[in-house]
């Protein structure tokens, strides 16, 4: 695969999902939630909320670090050689203004109905800065795509 | 849904459930035609059969490994006898036999029948699958009906089947097949009528055998073949056969039988007889409101429809003929062994010796040009031989995999494969004689010490002559040769890694014996003679498929020398080292010293894009190749210097092995190949030193790099590449 090929399906898979799967760590133990996401088109950050009182924001206050796995499976048995999953990896950082103002209106104009629960004072709006993509297609096949910093 | 419909019962709203066969034959029975009674067991089944099991995934992970229309055909013939395999192995869930079984006691009871496949789509005016699924006749009883309606289902995956719709473009993911069981009607003559020839629409054509349909269908009983005129139905030539053979009924199936002498001389059909099938084609044409390709038998007076579909007009002939010849029939294959092995082999080695005969630095210039030019004709002619005649021979040991696993059914499909490795082979010789070598280096230091001069490019006599009696001792095959004054460096370099090993690689133990017997004794009488001869082929089949590469690669290696020559000689002339000329350019230069010649010049690598992003691969898929798993550093081949420098322990990347390459083998400790298959030399040398191999990785050698650091599973056919950045 090409690496604009990559970038291109890296992009239609996380255009194709509204949730992905957030894997955190932290001294409370390794911990999965579902959380809605947005990202720049140019993929270089991703953006989640949460309430601040969550175990998962514990953990990403704590390690800084955390993994979101996005995927297109359909839950039949052809998802096996047909499904595609991305895992992103890189740094957390709860954004500030006027940083969270802008995260918030790219966010909030992929998920509209989470208007309310973002603007809430007791939800954080995190970015995740990207550090690399790890595309999985045909059951095994792994390409990565790393951000250049 | 109803798993068994009797053919009469086939509504018109069902012929995409019972197939195109299935609903001819439907029609032809309601409209009065003769045909064997039958029922289809419609494509539901097979779907619920596919679904229950899981095996529709499992074909579908088999056919995803890569994108379905880069798969080269080896791959394919690999994908298909495993999802044979599948099929032979999944038995059909009990709800589901249940409710078969209970029908065909009733309607068929111990009559022999045919099973027969009927995939919706098969026959259509734009494409023919006639021959490449298959169908089974003389079948008895419930159980062997029920298992060869397995065997019809697999056949929807055979190679040629795949890649028909690989052609045609077709989604394997919407494929499925029916399958018509209809009473088996003996025909003393049988035979096929195209009311429309389908290359002169102005005639109608007929073709007739003695025995049943099969002989003439698959390729093995040549027909007699008439030619009429379409609108009167007058015959305009009769081109007779060489009738030797009739397929007929056996025990359990039919089989290939001499022709009486008595019917050698007589034409399967007489004169009022060719008219009774002209005007059956003719009845079925006016019936369907299309020319149509008629299969019948003459039973006494009674003929017989067996199968009626339109004539095929889109068709690439040639395609769906190459895609059958993969099939080669027994017969062809032990005449191909006999050209290969009796002409074709000895040829080749002739030549290769009469091409060695000249002292290539005693030759002046213009005589060199002729042997280059001898031997470059010579490379081209054997590597044409080599596709069209050595390949398709490979095939005598997938035809053995097939019934292997048919008897046995065998967890791994392909097990057949130790049955076939030979007590030796040529390459593993070879590489047994550099071990020999290495050993004598091992055992003396000084000599050590002397071949690491040569290796740093420092004078040592002692090491040269060992270096030059190594050569001699390696013989003709020893590929080890490099062009120009590298040669010493790059062999001593070669040696002292081989001799520096602690563990030499043994080649593994002869083959299993008990899996022999096993194979053998599944068969019964004269059918046990047949079996022999089938695994004799097989094994000169695959020993082939190493010895061929050796053999065509000592007359590479003649073409190699005489290159290398001629471009010392140029840099002589020019006083300098020049860069790499191609053998045409070097002829030319030889032979007109004016002659500028222009170097060879390489794909570059486009400039790529200053982008934000790195891409690499972290996992890549092939095929499993060669049990095993193997951890080490990649060395990845691109030319002939790559091979010299390869460092024990290292992973063998490349993009397909050849001859040249096998000597550095016994260093690997894994290969990894772009060109896929089973039966690759790659596979079949790994499997000898039991190393890790995965073959069919696209791209191998451009995503990794030398030096990588990779893992090998050679039981998954995944290759992992710890790339640090």
């Amino acid at each position: 695969m090409k690496d604009a090929d990559l970038f291109v399906e890296i992009t239609k898979i996380l255009r194709s999902q509204k949730l992905g799967v957030l894997g955190t760590c932290g001294t409370a133990g390794p911990f999965c939630s579902l959380v809605g996401f947005s990202f720049e088109k140019d993929l270089s950050h991703l953006f989640f909320s949460t309430p601040r009182s969550t175990r998962k924001y514990a953990n990403l206050a704590e390690c800084g670090k955390a993994a979101l796995l996005v995927d297109n499976r359909m839950n039949r048995p052809e998802d096996l050689h047909d499904a595609q999953a991305v895992t992103v990896t890189g740094t957390v950082r709860e954004l500030k203004d006027p940083e969270r103002e802008r995260a918030e209106k790219i966010h909030i104009e992929r998920h509209p109905y989470l208007a309310g629960f973002s603007s809430s004072p007791t939800t954080a709006i995190f970015s995740l800065e990207v550090d690399e993509y790890s595309l999985v297609s045909r059951f095994q096949n792994v390409m990565i795509m790393r951000v250049k910093r | 849904m109803r798993l068994v419909i009797p053919l009469e019962e086939l509504s018109d709203d069902r012929k995409g459930s019972g197939g195109g066969k299935a609903w001819a034959l439907s029609r032809m029975i309601r409209e009065g035609f003769p045909v064997p009674g039958g029922v289809v067991v419609p494509v539901e089944a097979y779907r619920r059969y596919v679904d229950l099991t899981g095996a529709g995934e499992m074909i579908m992970m088999e056919l995803n490994r890569k994108p379905f229309a880069s798969m080269r055909w080896e791959e394919m013939w690999d994908a298909a006898l495993r999802i044979r395999n599948l099929f032979l192995k999944t038995p059909i869930p009990p709800e589901l036999e249940l409710e078969l079984a209970e029908t065909f006691d009733r309607r068929f009871g111990v009559v022999p029948v045919a099973v027969r496949s009927s995939a919706p789509g098969e026959d259509s005016e734009g494409s023919s699958f006639a021959g490449l699924h298959e169908s089974f006749v003389n079948i008895r009883g419930t159980r062997d009906i029920i298992e060869n309606i397995r065997l019809v289902w697999a056949s929807l995956w055979s190679d040629a089947a795949l890649l028909y719709r690989k052609e045609l473009g077709l989604d394997p993911a919407k494929s499925s097949m029916a399958v018509v069981i209809q009473e088996l009607v003996e025909g003393e003559r049988s035979g096929v009528a195209f009311s429309q020839n389908f290359t002169d629409p102005t005639t109608s054509l007929i073709e007739s055998v003695w025995g049943l349909n099969q002989g003439l269908v698959d390729g093995t009983v040549s027909p007699d073949r008439w030619l009429l005129d379409r609108k009167s139905g007058s015959v305009l030539k009769h081109t007779p056969a060489e009738r030797k053979k009739a397929v007929r009924s056996s025990r359990g199936g039919t089989s290939l039988e001499n022709l009486p002498r008595a019917l050698r001389d007589r034409p399967p059909l007489g004169p009022g007889e060719v008219g009774k099938v002209y005007g059956l084609a003719m009845k079925a044409e006016k019936w369907f409101g299309k020319p149509q390709d008629v299969e019948w038998t003459l039973r006494g007076n009674s003929i017989f429809t067996l199968q009626s579909r339109p004539v095929t007009t889109g068709v690439k002939k040639d395609e769906r003929s190459w895609n059958l010849s993969l099939r080669r029939s027994f017969e062809n294959l032990k005449a191909l062994r006999k050209r290969i092995e009796g002409d074709l082999i000895p040829s080749l080695i002739r030549e290769a010796e009469n091409l060695s005969k000249h002292s290539l630095s005693e030759l002046e210039e213009i005589k060199l040009a002729e042997v280059l030019e001898d031997r470059s004709a010579a490379v081209e002619k054997w590597t044409r031989v080599y596709w069209d005649e050595f390949i398709p021979f490979a095939h005598g040991a997938r035809l053995f995999g097939q019934i292997y696993n048919d008897r046995i059914k065998p967890e791994d499909p392909f097990s057949f494969i130790d049955i076939l490795r030979p007590e030796k082979m040529a390459g593993t010789e070879r590489n047994s004689r550099l071990e020999k070598i290495a050993k004598d280096i091992r055992q003396n230091r000084e000599l050590k010490e002397e071949l690491e001069k040569i290796e740093s490019g420092l004078p040592s006599v002692v090491g040269e002559v060992f270096i030059r009696k190594a050569v001699k001792e390696l013989g003709s095959d020893s590929a080890l040769i490099l062009p120009g004054r590298e040669q010493e460096m790059a062999l001593a370099r070669l040696l002292l890694e081989i001799s520096g090993r602690t563990a030499p690689q043994k080649t593994r133990p002869g083959k299993p014996k008990d899996l022999e017997g096993k194979f053998l004794s599944s068969f019964q009488d004269e059918e046990r003679q047949l079996a022999v001869d089938l695994l004799d082929l097989a094994r000169a089949s695959y020993r082939l498929r190493d010895e061929d590469n050796i053999y065509l690669g000592r007359v590479e290696r003649l073409r190699d020398e005489a290159l290398a020559e001629g471009m010392a000689r140029l840099s002589a002339r020019e006083g300098a080292i020049l860069e790499r000329y191609s053998a045409t350019e070097v002829i030319k230069a030889l032979k007109d010293t004016n002659y500028v010649p222009s170097p060879e010049i390489g794909d570059k690598p486009s400039e790529s894009e200053e982008r934000s992003f790195r891409v690499s691969p972290r996992q890549i898929t092939g095929q499993p190749a060669g049990q095993g798993l193997a951890k080490g550093k990649a060395r990845v081949i691109r030319g002939k210097n790559d091979l010299f420098s390869f460092r024990s322990g290292e992973i063998l990347v490349c993009d397909a092995i050849d001859p040249n390459m096998t000597f550095v083998v016994p260093l690997a400790s894994g290969i990894v190949e772009r060109r896929g298959g089973m039966l690759v030399h790659g596979a079949i040398i790994a499997r000898e030193y039991g190393l890790a191999c995965v073959t069919g990785v696209p791209d191998a050698t451009e995503l990794i790099e030398t030096g990588d650091e990779l893992t090998v599973d050679g039981y998954l056919g995944i290759v992992v590449i710890h790339r640090k950045d």
